[in-house]
Order: structure tokens, then C-alpha cells, then sequence
């Protein structure tokens, strides 16, 4: 039998190794795969195409910061909501939500080209990220209803007044009635930060918030507060926290951050308001929030990691007619082996005979 | 005068260099690249797409290279698949209708590449678009739906109120009717083109709802399995799916775009791909049908065959004045048929007695 004994000490050399040995496992077992699976291809060239080539390839490497933006910005305010025992599950609802409040303004002055356009299309997606977010908020703290539930059911209601939206009042009026809105005017969309490809500002405001927010954590005192609700309730409350404001900040900041991401989405690459706003980056951030071990400049980097999955996997897919499912693999295999580092990390392993 | 002819002779030779690589004439063979909406394995429209570019790959060999990306979704993520084929292939066909902003772009940054862009609206002059009357398709299967049906309730599984969409339920119902005017058009939105569990989900409740005949406009095989658990008939989408219904397709709408597909990866290989428009149909065998299910009545297959000859010479048209919209204010008069555009390729509302509301 296996028993799992916590340990007194945690290896900090480990904590701080354990993405590396979860990367290194993942491509190993990836490799075995490989070799089994494929038989008339080198498994050393799909493995460049996979992970090398988008970290060299300029255009695929533009491309991967582009994938990564969203992952960092709804994944640094899931990290906040985690640290406090807050389960904001539904960050994709907000993101939705969020792309909704501000592309409406953004096709409200659509013929109008000034420099407060952006901006204010900007507060609305964060605005309207925050609203969606707040909605568990309140139910949680006047009817403690669960927020997981709350906030994913959520979710499905959003993709759907997302197709009402396009059906109806955001519907591109010379469109064919094909449910997609105008393209935005240039004075709507995100200025580029690398010419030629469709790297945006939203990259640089990422890495900034993230900074602001791992300071805003240590120094602040709303920093301890989360960490301590969510590590440690009960002394949380003897310390005086108010209970209600940690839900009300971690769901807002989530909230408000998934939907600044699902504006950035729709004023950024996508350049309009389409069905396809929603690609799973709200659940996608779950896994990198929790690949960061929620520390909000990690997030940077696990969300680099997941864009690679995803710009890789698509390639493999281009190159060597692989199913598309591979991304995916990749991801819970990941997402697996980071987990059982973990555990390992914590506990000690005990076989002992019954 | 050595040295003007000497750098005439660069010139020449620069020049046949660049001719030969603008020169529209490929000696090596033609690269070819689909882009799918959904799994190549779905058995409806990506299926049949699939087939066409196999068929192209059969007929062409050695000539052509071909490379499928699938279940590419129709976000910020198509433009990069576009992005990343456009500069290895040297034609590109984007087989759903939410790839037509990314396609346009990208034409753009890569104008020497050919883009075909399935069931949209944008030109360019690398960017055809084509498409193919599938109305005429539900024109057959209606009329077969108006005999068979004994509750008269016919159950439509729809994915999106696009004008394709709209035209289907319109063509499907008219023919119908036609045949049987005591008939009822039941219809469900899943908002989806390919989602096995809400197709499934939605023919079961259009059955519960007494429909005892489906019709899909989404694109897996699931709507046709529950069909064949709960014995009521169902007809096949974009491609036979008599496996999945041995007794209930009773047949099936298929499309076949490999002629197509070759013709225009031929023309790239010929050097004279221009960009075009096209909306055919059965006369021009983009849309087929499967066969007849045995169990149907003689008088019901020969009346089916019979619309399928009379579609193909072009002798019946399934939106034929008088109609009416949902509304009751007319829309053709006596003997009337629409132009493509703006009437079928904007199609927003119901034909009056389809009782459904429409989608808003």
C-alpha cells in the first residue's frame, strides 16, 4: 500500500524546480508517444516544429506573445481570486462580458476617430467584466450561493447574449445578415507594438499589471488579507478581516481583468465582434494560474508556456498532418505532471505491506 | 558600350529571373491547403470536404501537395492557420463562412497566393468565393418529408440564423407543404455546427415534441443515430450517413466539391485561376444525394427523383411565386423567382405558415 505523509519542510530548490521537472517529464513521455505513433516521420523534427521553431520563427513568435496576452491577464486576476479561496470559474463569462461592453461602445462611436475612443472602450470591457463578476459576488455574500456554480453557469449565459447581441442590436448592418459586427475603425483597435505582425499593447499592459500586482500583494495589506482567507479562515477572521470584502475584491479584480482581456481580444486581433470571441481563455488561465502557483509574475511565464502548447501544436498539425487534439495532450499532461510534483513536493511517499 | 551591354545583359537576366518566379506556370507540383471548422471525422461538412480534397489528390498525384488543418476555430486563431498555410501553399480554400474577415486580410499581406473562401460574400482579386445551392437539396427532402410523415410534424435541427440556414428551412418547408398542407415545421437552434450532444439533445426533443421526420442543418451524425434508437426518419447532411441510420435516412443531402476543387487547383497549375463567384447546384452535381432508403413508397421515390431531374435541366425553381413572408406581406408574385441577391443571399425572415418565431 502507498500512504502520503506531509513533510515537515518543503524543499525550496524544489518548489522552485518543479515547473522544470514537469516540462522535462512532459516532454519525455511526449517523446515515447512519439516514437510509438509515428512511423514514417523523424520524432526530433516534430519536436522542433513543436517547441523550438515558434520560440525562433519571428512570425510564429509574435504570434505566440499575441496567444499568451489574454492567458496573462485573466491569469494574473485568477491568481489573485485563488490565493484568497475565491473560485471564480467562470473568467470566460466575464472575458465574453467584457468584449460585449466595450466593442459596443467602440461600434456606438463608430464613425468617430479621437483619442479617447480606446480608453473608454477600455473602462467599458473592464466594466462590464466586473458587473458579470460582481453578480456572484452578491449572491455569494447575501445568499451564500457558491461561486463556482454561479460563475460558470454564467458562462453559457454569456456566449448566448453574445449570439443575441450579434443577432440583433451589434449585428453589422450591411452584413447579410451573417451575425458578425463592422470592423472596428482603426481609432478602435489597439495600437501595435511589433510592425508587420499583430502584436498589440495588451502584452505590455500585461507584464506592467503583473508587477503592480506582485508589489500590490507584498506591500499591500489587502495582499496579506487574501492570502490569509484563503490559507487560513478562521484566523482570518479573528484578525478582524472583513470576510465580504475579500469576496467583493477577488471576484471584481478577476472579474475586471477577464473582461479588459475579452476587449483586448476583440480591439486586437480580432478586429470585430464575432461568435468566436470565446476560445476557452478564461478556463485555459485556470490551468496557468495554477502553473504559476498563482504568483502573478509567474503568470507571465506559464502563460508564454501554454501559447507555446497551442502555436506548436498547430503547427505539428500544418506540418505533419496530426490531429489538432495533440494541443490538448500536451496541456494535461502538463497540467499532470506540474500536480504530481506537487504532491511529492509536500508529501512523502510511504509503501508499506498490509 | 561593353559596359551598357553588360549591364543590359544583367538586366535581361534579372528579369527572366523575376519572370520566372511571377510566371503563373508551376513546373513543381501545385500546393493545396484546406482549412476545416470541424473534425475530419464528423461525417457531415468537413467530411465532404475532406472527400473533395482527397478526390484532388486522386485525380492530380504527384502534382499536387495537399495539407488539411482541422477543427480550426473561427477566431483570432483562423488568421494565424491562414497566416502560417499562405506562406507555404500556393492556394488555400477556407471552407467555413467565419474564416471570410481573416481570409480577406490575409489576401491582402499574400497576394500571389489563391484563397477560396466557402459561403461567403468578399472578392478580391485572389480571393474567389463559392458556394453551393443546397436549397435545391431540401427542396427533394421536404417533398419526401411532406409523404412520409404520418403526425405531420417535421423536426429541423438548425445550427445559426445565417441566410444559408434560413433558406434551408424556407426551401425544406414550401416543398413540403407543397405535398401535404397540413404540415408543421418544428424548429430547434443549437447554435452550433458541430456539437454531437446538443444535436442529439435537440432531435430528442423535437421527437418528444411529436415530430416523427428530421432534418439537420448541423453537421454530425448524432441527430441521425437518435433518429434510428427512436424509429423515426431522418435525411443525411453533407454527406451519406446510412451507417448511422440503416432504416431511418431516408436519404441525404451530400456535397460534392472535389470537381470543383480540382478545377481551380488545376487552374493554379495552368497559370489561369481568376477569382469567381460561384452558387451551383444540382445541374452542375455540387449538390447529390444519396440513395434512396427501400422502404419508401414507389409514387414517393419517383416524385422525388422526378424534382431532382426537374432541379438539374432547371425546370423548377424552389422559391416559385405566389409566397408570402411569416408576416403575411408578400414577397413573390404568381410565377415569380428571386434573384440571388439581394433576396436568397440575404434571406432574413420565414415564409408564411411556419409557425416558429424567428430567431432575433
Amino acid at each position: 500500500m502507498i500512504k502520503l505523509i506531509p513533510r515537515v519542510e518543503n524543499s525550496t530548490l524544489m518548489v522552485l524546480l518543479s515547473p522544470l521537472l514537469a516540462l522535462t517529464l512532459t516532454a519525455l513521455s511526449a517523446y515515447l508517444i512519439f516514437i510509438f505513433v509515428l512511423v514514417d516521420i523523424p520524432v526530433s523534427s516534430v519536436f522542433f516544429t513543436l517547441f523550438v521553431e515558434p520560440l525562433i520563427d519571428s512570425y510564429y513568435f509574435s504570434e505566440l506573445l499575441v496567444k499568451a496576452a489574454p492567458l496573462m491577464i485573466i491569469g494574473l486576476g485568477l491568481s489573485i481570486g485563488f490565493r484568497a479561496g475565491i473560485w471564480n470559474i467562470g473568467a470566460e463569462g466575464q472575458y465574453v462580458m467584457g468584449g460585449i461592453a466595450g466593442s459596443a461602445v467602440g461600434l456606438y462611436f463608430y464613425n468617430v476617430e479621437a483619442l479617447w475612443l480606446l480608453p473608454l472602450m477600455t473602462i467599458a470591457g473592464i466594466l462590464g467584466g466586473m458587473f458579470y463578476a460582481g453578480i456572484a459576488a452578491f449572491l455569494r455574500i447575501k445568499y451564500q450561493v457558491n461561486e463556482i456554480l454561479v460563475t460558470l453557469m454564467l458562462t453559457y449565459v454569456a456566449v448566448l447574449f453574445l449570439s443575441a447581441m450579434l443577432q440583433g442590436p451589434l449585428r453589422n448592418p450591411s452584413g447579410f445578415n451573417f451575425p458578425e459586427s463592422r470592423i472596428f475603425h482603426d481609432s478602435a483597435m489597439l495600437p501595435i507594438i511589433w510592425e508587420g505582425t499583430r502584436l498589440h499593447i495588451g502584452l505590455i499592459v500585461a507584464i506592467i499589471l503583473s508587477f503592480v500586482a506582485w508589489f500590490g500583494i507584498k506591500k499591500h495589506m489587502f495582499g496579506m488579507q487574501i492570502k490569509i482567507s484563503g490559507s487560513a479562515p478562521r484566523a482570518a477572521k479573528f484578525a478582524g478581516f472583513d470576510d465580504n470584502k475579500t469576496v467583493w475584491y477577488s471576484l471584481l479584480i478577476s472579474g475586471g481583468l477577464a473582461g479588459l482581456a475579452g476587449l483586448f481580444e476583440a480591439a486586437g486581433p480580432a478586429g470585430q465582434l464575432t461568435p468566436g470571441l470565446p476560445q476557452f481563455y478564461g478556463f485555459t488561465a485556470i490551468i496557468v494560474a495554477f502553473l504559476a502557483r498563482l504568483h502573478p509574475v509567474g503568470v507571465l511565464f506559464s502563460a508564454l508556456l501554454i501559447a507555446l502548447s497551442y502555436v506548436g501544436g498547430e503547427n505539428v498539425q500544418i506540418e505533419y498532418n496530426l490531429p489538432s487534439s495533440i494541443t490538448q495532450i500536451f496541456q494535461g499532461m502538463l497540467l499532470f505532471y506540474f500536480l504530481a510534483c506537487d504532491i511529492l513536493i509536500k508529501y512523502k511517499v510511504i509503501l508499506f505491506k498490509t | 558600350m561593353s559596359n551598357r551591354s553588360l549591364s543590359s545583359v544583367v538586366k535581361l537576366s534579372i528579369l527572366s529571373v523575376v519572370l520566372a518566379f511571377t510566371s503563373n506556370v508551376y513546373a513543381d507540383p501545385v500546393k493545396a491547403a484546406f482549412v476545416y471548422i470541424g473534425p475530419t471525422g464528423d461525417h457531415g461538412w468537413t467530411f465532404a470536404h475532406d472527400q473533395g480534397a482527397k478526390y484532388v489528390k486522386e485525380m492530380m498525384g504527384d502534382d499536387v501537395i495537399i495539407t488539411t488543418v482541422e477543427s480550426v476555430e473561427e477566431n483570432s486563431d483562423s488568421e494565424r492557420v491562414i497566416t502560417s498555410l499562405a506562406r507555404k501553399n500556393d492556394i488555400i480554400f477556407t471552407t467555413s463562412f467565419g474564416y471570410m474577415n481573416p481570409t480577406i486580410k490575409v489576401a491582402k499581406r499574400y497576394p500571389n497566393v489563391k484563397f477560396e473562401h466557402a459561403t461567403g460574400y468578399m472578392l478580391e482579386d485572389n480571393v474567389s468565393v463559392y458556394s453551393a445551392r443546397f436549397y435545391e437539396g431540401r427542396h427533394v427532402i421536404g417533398k419526401i418529408a411532406g409523404r412520409m410523415t404520418k403526425n405531420n410534424v417535421i423536426g429541423y435541427i438548425a445550427s445559426f440564423p445565417i441566410p444559408e440556414v434560413i433558406r434551408g428551412i424556407n426551401s425544406a418547408y414550401l416543398a413540403a407543404k407543397s405535398v401535404n398542407p397540413d404540415i408543421e415545421m418544428k424548429i430547434v437552434w443549437v447554435y452550433s455546427w458541430y456539437d454531437p450532444g446538443k444535436e442529439a439533445d435537440a432531435a430528442n426533443a423535437l421527437i418528444a415534441q411529436g415530430a416523427d421526420i428530421l432534418m439537420q442543418h448541423t453537421d454530425s451524425t448524432a441527430p441521425m443515430t437518435v433518429a434510428e434508437e427512436k424509429g423515426v426518419y431522418a435525411f443525411g447532411q453533407a454527406s451519406d450517413m446510412r451507417e448511422w441510420g440503416k432504416n431511418a435516412q431516408l436519404t441525404g443531402i451530400i456535397d460534392d466539391w472535389g470537381p470543383y476543387y480540382l478545377e481551380r487547383v488545376q487552374a493554379v497549375k495552368d497559370g489561369t485561376w481568376t477569382s469567381t463567384d460561384v452558387f451551383h447546384g444540382v445541374d452542375s452535381g455540387m449538390v447529390k444525394f444519396a440513395p434512396m432508403n427501400k422502404s419508401m413508397p414507389k409514387d414517393v421515390r419517383n416524385e422525388a427523383s422526378r424534382a431532382i431531374i426537374d432541379l438539374s435541366m432547371g425546370k423548377i425553381h424552389p422559391f416559385t411565386g405566389p409566397i408570402n413572408k411569416q408576416d403575411g406581406s408578400p414577397w413573390l408574385a404568381e410565377g415569380e423567382t428571386p434573384p440571388n441577391y439581394p433576396d436568397l443571399l440575404t434571406m432574413d425572415f420565414y415564409v408564411e405558415g411556419i409557425e416558429a418565431k424567428y430567431p432575433n
